[in-house]
């Protein structure tokens, strides 16, 4: 079987995903490109006698590194060895979507074009003739029909032609005279200067739009001293067109997008109000716009909870019963408690929550592929950057965390750069999770005998969440990424009918993301802490003489001016890692209680806590660093440990500065 | 005072001017094809003022209003 490499690019919501999974179907990897927070995709499928891996780029409007999607993209294509580059375009915009089709050539990329909603674009009123196309480009040409599935095979079979027969076109593409001339020029200042496969014109363009990663290299090069002689070319140039060089670039491009486009496609003369429009005209409306936004949320909301709840049980009840099982095969010792305490206790736990994590993934995707979740953006948009600094697309994340961060944190790939990626994972910790909803009921049942003050603390507790959540995205927003405020440009694409094949695959590759990951970090520290209870050998399970008890009491102090410090609280701290309603379990096992024995330990508790320490300890439950799980969704999607490690330090110091601020605050205050 | 799109109401279109939007955000809105001398129409505002949503060579854009100010008209 002879191997391939084809990569996969084209503009954001142009279809390319779908050809992507039409492609590879379910053997995909997804994970991220090296040191950067963008999502890798890659896949394989056989074809004839071929093995073929794809590689999924980021979707961009061009190759010029305006953000690390787009750098990712251009290295790719220079540095990464690959048989073909295939283009997908969306027939209906085909003139920007041309624009970084040539870009694509311009590097001496083996390129194929992939001509997607051709159909849209008749019914638009284009009429596009691919044969002329292909000739004016000189690169192949195949329409497909990504959703049906069709011209996919002719897709391939070119791709694979091609790779047979690598061809350059960068040399057919013109600039216009003036600028191909002085093209020439910076070639022959710089015979040497290579960056990766792309060819030297691609090099001397890059000189001339003072492209800083290829003034770099030049910077270090033999010809170095050349340099000034491109500057002084540039100048020139820019007298002469009144402009940037670059700016002149871009109007050359689209000049001879517009040479191209002349003979083979027609655009329609008449601006005919379309579907989009009509329903975009009540999705944001004045008046309607925001209630149909708070109702679309509810219901996926209520979606995923109505049907993921059962299953949630039944898996919880499929734990209850093999933990009774395994009891009775190994009876009391150590075999079952490391089964049942370490590996149900923390692994289990977590794996509950995967229908919902399935469900609500499928539907996400499914509004996204309709072409909804930018309108929701849209209509957010300025509530969201007023008062986190944040784009509209991070309302959704946001809202998703109170019902469960690990979840949310997932779903910060839909934003569209790095820096709101980044300020909006490290705020969703902060907002109350449903994990938390056990600690608040269990501690206010048992302090405040007033449903209201029960209440009014429970509602206390989520606000000062959000309010700390909303405070952490606006200062990391103005500090940490104050000079990356890229500008907000964001492409509201037609509504289509979604794929169920694309939602199931997305719906099924984040969720078992969440798996793999169950499997491995949680179970890995779920299984620690159990260690650390049960040594040395021989003491009660997370008692005092165990090391987890010792290193609670090493701990307790420092929580003395918070107002809980004692050992058992330290360990239900720590214990509650693992996911936070272990806390309230934690302390049924630290008093020798029955786990569901609420009223022990709401008695139990009364004696360690006042009112004034239990909301104390309620604050640090609830900002401190969120469980394992969610730990780890934000390794994984920050793909940096500095950043996890921030998360982690951001969480408990502002923990532990809220809490003693409350606790001391109460006492100064006369509370108890 | 010069005409901007921020200056549209919905369903009014002007004509983008020679090289008036610059720096980055100038350079990426021409790549994505907002050339001088196109039209762009101002086809909605959000529920809440901003962003605008702007038409241009056939597809829909959002700007806020600092981006929608900076593109000037003729």
């Amino acid at each position: 079987m002879d191997k391939l490499k084809f990569l996969l690019a084209g503009n954001p919501n142009v279809g390319k995903s779908t050809v992507f999974n039409q492609l590879t179907g379910m053997k995909q990897h997804v994970g991220n490109w090296p040191g950067k927070t963008v999502e890798l995709k890659s896949g394989s499928f056989t074809f004839e006698n071929y093995d073929i891996e794809v590689i999924d780029l980021p979707g961009n409007y061009s190759l010029t590194p305006y953000s690390v999607e787009e750098q990712v993209s251009r290295d790719a294509i220079i540095h990464e060895s690959n048989d073909a580059v295939i283009n997908v375009i969306d027939a209906e915009n085909i003139q920007r979507n041309l624009y970084l089709t040539l870009q694509i050539m311009e590097t001496g990329a083996n390129t194929v074009l992939a001509v997607n909603m051709l159909n849209y674009a008749e019914e638009a009123g284009f009429k596009i003739d691919l044969k002329k196309l292909e000739k004016a480009l000189g690169i192949p040409v195949v329409e497909v029909d990504a959703r049906e599935g069709t011209g996919l095979d002719n897709l391939v079979k070119a791709a694979i032609k091609a790779s047979k027969n690598p061809s350059d076109n960068s040399q057919n593409l013109t600039y216009g005279f003036e600028l191909d001339e002085q093209i020439k020029q910076v070639m022959e200042l710089f015979p040497h200067l290579k960056v990766g496969s792309a060819p030297d014109s691609w090099t001397a363009v890059k000189l001339l739009e003072g492209d800083d990663e290829v003034l770099d290299l030049a910077e270090n090069s033999s010809d170095k001293q050349n340099l000034r002689k491109v500057t002084e070319i540039r100048k020139q140039l820019e007298d002469k067109f009144d402009d940037n060089v670059d700016d002149a670039f871009i109007d050359a491009r689209y000049a001879e997008i517009n040479n191209i486009m002349k003979d083979s496609v027609k655009k329609p003369t008449d601006d005919k109000e379309s579907i989009t429009d009509k329903i975009d005209k009540i999705v944001t409306n004045k008046f309607l716009g925001l209630p149909i936004f708070f109702i679309v949320i509810f219901l996926i909301f209520h979606i995923t909870y109505t049907i993921g709840a059962p299953f949630q049980d039944l898996i919880d009840q499929g734990w209850g019963m093999l933990s009774e099982y395994l009891f009775q095969i190994f009876g009391e010792g150590l075999v079952s408690s490391l089964l049942i305490d370490a590996v149900i206790g923390g692994v289990g736990g977590v794996l509950t929550f995967v229908p919902i994590i399935f469900i609500l993934f499928f539907l996400l995707s499914l509004i996204e592929d309709i072409g909804y979740l930018a309108r929701a953006a849209f209509v957010i948009d300025r509530a969201m950057h007023k008062v986190m600094g944040l784009s509209g697309k991070a309302f959704i994340p946001m809202i998703l965390g109170f019902g469960c961060g690990v979840t949310a944190i997932m779903s910060t790939r839909t934003l569209s750069n790095e820096s709101d990626r980044i300020s909006t994972m490290l705020a969703i910790p902060f907002i109350s999770c449903s994990a938390r909803v056990p600690i608040y009921a269990l501690f206010t049942a048992a302090f405040f005998s007033d449903p209201f003050q029960q209440t009014v603390v429970t509602f206390g507790l989520y606000i000062l969440g959000m309010i700390v959540a909303v405070i952490v995205a606006k200062v990391l927003k103005s500090s940490v990424f104050s000079e990356e405020s890229a500008p907000f440009i964001m492409e509201l694409p037609p509504y289509r009918i979604p794929t169920l094949k694309s939602a199931v695959l997305h719906m099924w590759e984040r969720g078992f993301l969440f798996i793999k990951k169950a499997g491995t970090i949680i179970l890995g520290t779920s299984v620690l802490v159990w260690i650390l209870a049960n040594l040395p050998p021989g003491v009660e399970y997370g008692s005092a003489n165990s090391i987890i008890g010792m290193f609670g009491s090493v701990l307790a102090p420092i929580f003395g001016p918070l107002g809980f410090g004692f050992w058992q609280a330290a360990v239900a701290l720590v214990f509650g890692l693992m996911a936070k309603e272990i806390v309230v379990s934690t302390f049924g096992t630290l008093f020798s209680l029955a786990e569901d024995d609420e009223q022990g330990i709401s008695g139990v508790l009364s004696q360690m806590f006042t009112p004034l320490s239990a909301i104390s300890f309620m604050v640090f439950t609830l900002l401190y660093p969120a469980c394992f799980a969610a730990i780890g969704a934000i390794k994984e999607e920050s793909n940096s440990w500095k950043w996890t490690l921030a998360s982690i330090g951001i969480c408990l110091v502002i923990a532990y500065v809220l809490s003693l601020i409350v606790f001391q605050g109460g006492l100064l205050l006369g509370y108890k | 005072m010069v005409k901007t799109v921020d200056d549209l109401r919905p369903g009014e279109s002007g004509i983008v001017k020679t090289h008036k939007v610059k720096g980055t955000l100038g350079k990426h809105l021409r790549e994505m094809g907002l050339i001088s001398g196109i039209p762009v129409k101002l086809e909605r505002k959000a529920p809440l003022g901003y962003p605008v949503e702007i038409r241009i060579q056939g597809f829909s854009l959002a700007l806020r209003k600092e981006e929608a100010q900076s593109i000037e008209l003729e």
